[in-house]
């Protein structure tokens, strides 16, 4: 089901590692990269291009939190809660969020366009809190305004890669 | 002492992050100097006599850790930490994005000290950009002939590969990491065998932290001797404060180790913000026990740090203002141990699941004083017994709270909701 350019970009992964195992983290990504996220019968795939078991694959890949497992909305924000973020209104803007996006943390909009979490996970950008990352791009000082302003910008975007290799 | 400004010293220069601007200011001139000049053993002497520390929260002397390596092993390798995920924590990425370069040269500084021809280079995957950057760099360099076959004309062979991860805190921990970069759940191993004697696809290899590494050209261009002037006696050199909380000017400050936190408080990060006070402040990062206005008066450094209950750790100052609940903040840093612990060992996936479990209720303000009473229980039972530090750091904060501010946790126990952000939500008004 990987287009030709997926499996080319995992047999160069491959090559690169003195062990082949050493690239299914490279070649889950690019599988999200292609798909947005990792369907069973991909990750199969990267276990056969591998030579490795597929459920060798499947235990690697939902160790990690990055990795979906079920398809995402066009556009992914992230939005830390951790202690920095939240000492300078971290709940605040994660309450404005949701309002402006009309679903809850770890849910879809109706209209498929984000795909939206809080995250208890340091994204590393505490001097800039409160933050969000918004398809991997840091996104710092929010308030309202510039949530309602980068939301329009990502919104106005094609959909974007969901990975390291985009 | 005060501010001191080597890492950062070309920071703010335009196109520092291309190859160009960085040969102009001087980049890869130490690299030259250390291919054509020094033999490795030389280099690994000046680290050590550089007193160089690790700058990724353990503080191991890097010329030491380098020493451990069996001398007829080959190959080795070289992994470079760029996993920074410790909450509050931000300089790894703050060099990445700012001087790519200077890792860059320091990681073939190491590699040629270390007889490395592989260096893998593992950074978080949500440090996206900044994994793109790198990858530009890394070829950048490898067409400048700074990385590959013959670097420099010498028979010096050295290749960087850079690796993404992909959500996993436990992955800064050396065997995590290596366990990962292996294409496996990155679950920490037993040690020994240490990374140095067997690590990497079983070989001797050596991880070291982005800053630690960064530190290297400025080691070996200018000796190890001269970096040892730098800072304390024990804690050499400067490192990069990642400032963070309620103060007026949060960021990344470079300042010579030995100087007073109140400096860095003061004078850098301009205080307490909206003119109120300081209740307490967090080094060293989200592992790391809390400490009180009266420390501010500590030195940067290492040892005295230590001595007072606390760490360094990774280079961290989060401060907090006299509005902040600390079982609240005690509550997010237990959280984020319970979803990062990795399900390898029974203190640390179960602990911290009481321990969160317990933090939520009290913050709710519904256990009782005897449930608050187990918590010292639920961390006696961790601390010093988990498989790796993730599960033993998941109690320092708390505890250190707890002691340090028992009359607030008792307070929140049975008083239906959280009574500090009840006194003070009149402040806490204006916050976003």
């Amino acid at each position: 089901m990987l287009a030709a350019q997926t499996r080319a970009e995992i047999e160069r992964a491959r090559q690169r590692y003195p062990s082949p195992r050493s690239a299914i983290l490279p070649s889950l990504w690019a599988v999200q990269n292609e798909l947005s996220w990792l369907p069973p019968e991909a990750m199969a795939e990267v276990a056969e291009l591998l030579g490795i078991v597929p459920s060798e694959v499947q235990a690697v890949a939902t160790f990690y939190s990055m990795y979906f497992k079920h398809p995402p909305g066009r556009h992914h924000v992230l939005v830390c809660v951790q202690a920095a973020c939240a000492l300078r209104g971290a709940d605040e803007t994660v309450a404005y969020i949701e309002r402006r996006l009309g679903c809850p943390s770890g849910s879809t909009t109706a209209d498929g366009m984000f795909t939206w979490e809080s995250t208890i996970e340091c994204l590393g950008a505490c001097g800039g809190a409160p933050m969000m990352q918004v398809d991997h791009h840091f996104e710092e000082n929010l308030t309202p305004e510039r949530i309602d302003a980068i939301l329009a910008r990502v919104a106005a975007e094609p959909a974007t890669h969901h990975g390291p290799g985009g | 002492m005060a501010e001191y400004r080597l890492l950062t010293r070309d920071i703010g220069t335009e196109g520092l992050q291309t190859l160009p601007v960085y040969e102009r200011k001087g980049g890869y001139q130490a690299l030259r100097t250390a291919l054509k000049e020094r033999t490795p053993d030389e280099i690994v002497e000046q680290v050590k006599l550089s007193g160089l520390r690790g700058r990724g929260g353990a503080g191991f002397p890097t010329g030491t850790k380098w020493s451990f390596l069996p001398r007829d092993i080959f190959p080795r390798y070289l992994c470079i930490n760029a996993d920074e995920s410790e909450p509050a924590c931000f300089k790894d990425r703050y060099l990445i994005d700012e001087n790519p370069h200077q890792l860059i040269e320091g990681i073939l500084i190491a590699a040629y000290a270390l007889q490395v021809r592989h260096a893998f280079l593992y950074i978080r995957g949500e440090y996206h950009d900044q994994r793109l950057l790198l990858e530009r760099c890394v070829e950048e360099a490898r067409r400048a002939g700074y990385v590959g076959e013959r670097i420099l004309g010498t028979d010096f062979v050295c290749d960087i590969i850079v690796h993404g991860g992909a959500g996993a805190y436990i992955c800064g921990e050396e065997t995590a990491l290596i366990d990962s970069l292996e294409g496996y759940r990155g679950q920490p191993r037993l040690k020994p065998p240490f990374p140095a004697v067997k690590g990497l696809y079983g070989k001797p290899t050596v991880v070291n932290n982005v800053e630690t590494l960064s530190n290297l050209p400025h080691i070996v261009g200018n000796g190890g001797e001269w970096f040892k002037a730098i800072g304390a006696e024990r804690s050499t050199g400067t490192r990069l404060w990642c400032c963070s909380g309620h103060i007026e000017r949060p960021g990344c400050y470079e300042m010579e180790l030995g100087s007073p936190i109140r400096e860095l408080f003061e004078e850098h990060c301009g205080g307490v913000w909206k003119g109120r006070a300081l209740k307490a402040f967090q080094p060293g990062g989200g592992s790391m026990q809390v400490l009180l206005p009266e420390h501010l008066d500590l030195p940067l450094d290492m040892d005295a740090v230590m001595k007072a209950g606390s760490s360094l750790g990774a280079g961290a100052m989060m401060f907090m203002d006299e509005t902040t609940c600390l079982v609240n903040v005690s509550m997010r840093l237990v959280d984020f141990y319970h979803h990062e612990s990795c399900g390898k060992c029974a203190p640390c996936r179960e602990g911290t699941y009481f321990e969160s479990k317990l933090m939520h209720k009290l913050e709710a303000g519904v256990a009782t004083l005897d449930e608050l009473g187990t918590l010292a229980d639920i961390c006696a039972n961790m601390d010093g017994k988990c498989f790796c530090p993730l599960g033993d750091t998941a109690t320092w904060f708390v505890m250190s709270a707890y002691r340090a501010f028992r009359e607030e946790f008792e307070a929140h126990c049975g008083a239906e909701g959280c009574p500090v952000a009840r006194e003070h939500r009149p402040l806490l008004a204006g916050h976003a």
